[in-house]
């Protein structure tokens, strides 16, 4: 719906719309995960739990209209050391269209049962979208600004039946989150393997919880950077080509867990979008599993 | 490629979910962990900010007065109220993660030696 925004003929019903889900966000809110939108962190949803997420992004290719992309994310812990996660793709983009662009489901596994000094995180994805998908949730190979200029007419019609994987690490040090994820991607139709990368680091401005429930306490509040670009395909890997984005963040996480995150994205090769605005909300539905769980033995019963 | 990276991961996940024991998770916390010293000791400020932080992180599952539900054991016991504060720290760092309590090193330390300070002051509220 957020997509549904940028047609003037649907603006007073998307901005009700919207307002009503961040209404709703923060009535079911619990808690929601530091300031990142690319880089992963070696934190795992909590079991039980279902977070639920809206990650969009903006911008203007030069070449190109302006889009808004976005994805629904569903986070849900199975296990611990294991969490599953499924986003649903669209975009919208001025003069031209909105559109599903597909689904991507994922699986992180924490390798090591304690906490190290960097904590490993094994991460596998399967994605079924299409050349339209601008959500650009990671960035490999030589993905560039040209790609999100193509029309939605044409960019629809290239399908992408993808796997990816990554080498997740993590650490926490004095406050400090520092986490750095190595991506390798390959289309199962056809394409070499693609490469990239995500590093960011984050601090939350204050250290200790105040005594009193609030919305503005500097605890609430966590800045960070993350850096993030593609590193080619193994026939010719290394920077050249590649897109490369510099993105401070910031996450405000309300008293009742609603965390609303924004960051500007700063392009730094000649390859790269100029500015993107990436922004989101989440919120966590604590043990949702067991409720779910319940209802469903509820209606078996009877 | 694809067997060997599949069997490699099956293999660590195994092996890491053998290494973790059967014990409780108090009892797993290193004598130099038990030693630490709460910072936080006996300050109430800092016992009603571990509430509020327990509230929001641990209620879901241990419920809101702390007495446990589902999976999930009351931690309003001797065995938890009176642990050392160390053995609490490290076990709100480190989780466990095969008995689904998750780790919470994602919470700055001061953070985690308020919810300390909030565990073990429902000795004194039993």
């Amino acid at each position: 719906m957020l997509i549904g925004c940028i047609y003037k003929k649907h603006r007073f019903r998307c901005k009700a719309f919207t307002l009503s889900g961040f209404l709703l966000g923060a009535s079911l809110g619990q808690a929601a995960e530091g300031p990142f939108f690319v880089t992963y962190t070696h934190q795992m949803e909590e079991p039980g739990n279902l977070e639920l997420s809206l990650k969009n992004i903006t911008g203007k290719p030069d070449e190109g209209n302006r889009f808004v992309g976005g994805a629904v994310e569903f986070e849900y812990g199975l296990k611990g050391w294991w969490t599953t996660e499924l986003y649903l793709d669209g975009q919208g983009t001025y003069n031209e269209s909105s559109l599903m662009t597909g689904f991507r489901w994922e699986n992180r596994f924490r390798v090591l049962p304690r906490e190290h000094w960097i904590n490993p995180v094994l991460y596998f994805e399967y994605e079924n979208i299409t050349g339209a998908d601008k959500s650009l949730l990671e960035i490999v190979n030589h993905d560039g600004v040209d790609d999100i200029a193509v029309p939605n007419a044409e960019s629809r019609a290239e399908k992408k039946h993808e796997i990816e994987a990554k080498l997740i690490l993590g650490s926490y040090y004095k406050g400090w989150t520092i986490a750095e994820n190595f991506i390798a991607e390959k289309n199962l139709g056809h394409a070499p393997f693609e490469f990239g990368y995500a590093a960011g680091v984050s601090r939350p401005f204050a250290l200790a919880a105040r005594a009193e429930r609030c919305n503005f306490c500097p605890e609430n509040f966590e800045a960070g950077v993350e850096v993030y670009g593609g590193l080619g395909t193994h026939r010719d890997i290394g920077f050249h080509g590649t897109s490369q984005y510099v993105a401070p963040t910031l996450a405000w996480t309300l008293a009742n867990g609603t965390t609303f995150r924004v960051s500007p994205t700063f392009g730094v090769t000649d390859t790269s979008a100029g500015f993107l605005l990436r922004f989101g909300v989440a919120y966590e539905i604590g043990q949702f599993g067991r409720s779910a769980g319940r209802l469903f033995r509820n209606f078996g019963g009877r | 490629m694809k067997t060997v990276l599949l069997l490699g991961t099956g293999l660590v996940l195994l092996a890491t979910r053998t290494l973790a024991g059967g014990e409780a998770p108090l009892e797993l916390a290193p004598p130099k962990a038990r030693g630490m010293t709460n910072p936080f000791a006996g300050q109430e400020r800092a016992r009603r900010a571990g509430e509020k932080l327990f509230r929001r992180e641990c209620a879901e599952c241990h419920g809101v007065d702390a007495a446990g539900g589902g999976k999930a054991p009351p931690l309003k016991v001797p065995v938890v109220t009176n642990a050392p504060p160390g053995a609490i720290f490290w076990v709100l760092r480190n989780g466990s993660l095969y008995r689904g309590m998750p780790s919470f090193a994602h919470i700055p330390e001061p953070q985690r030696w308020q919810i300390v300070t909030y565990l073990r002051s429902l000795a004194a509220a039993r």
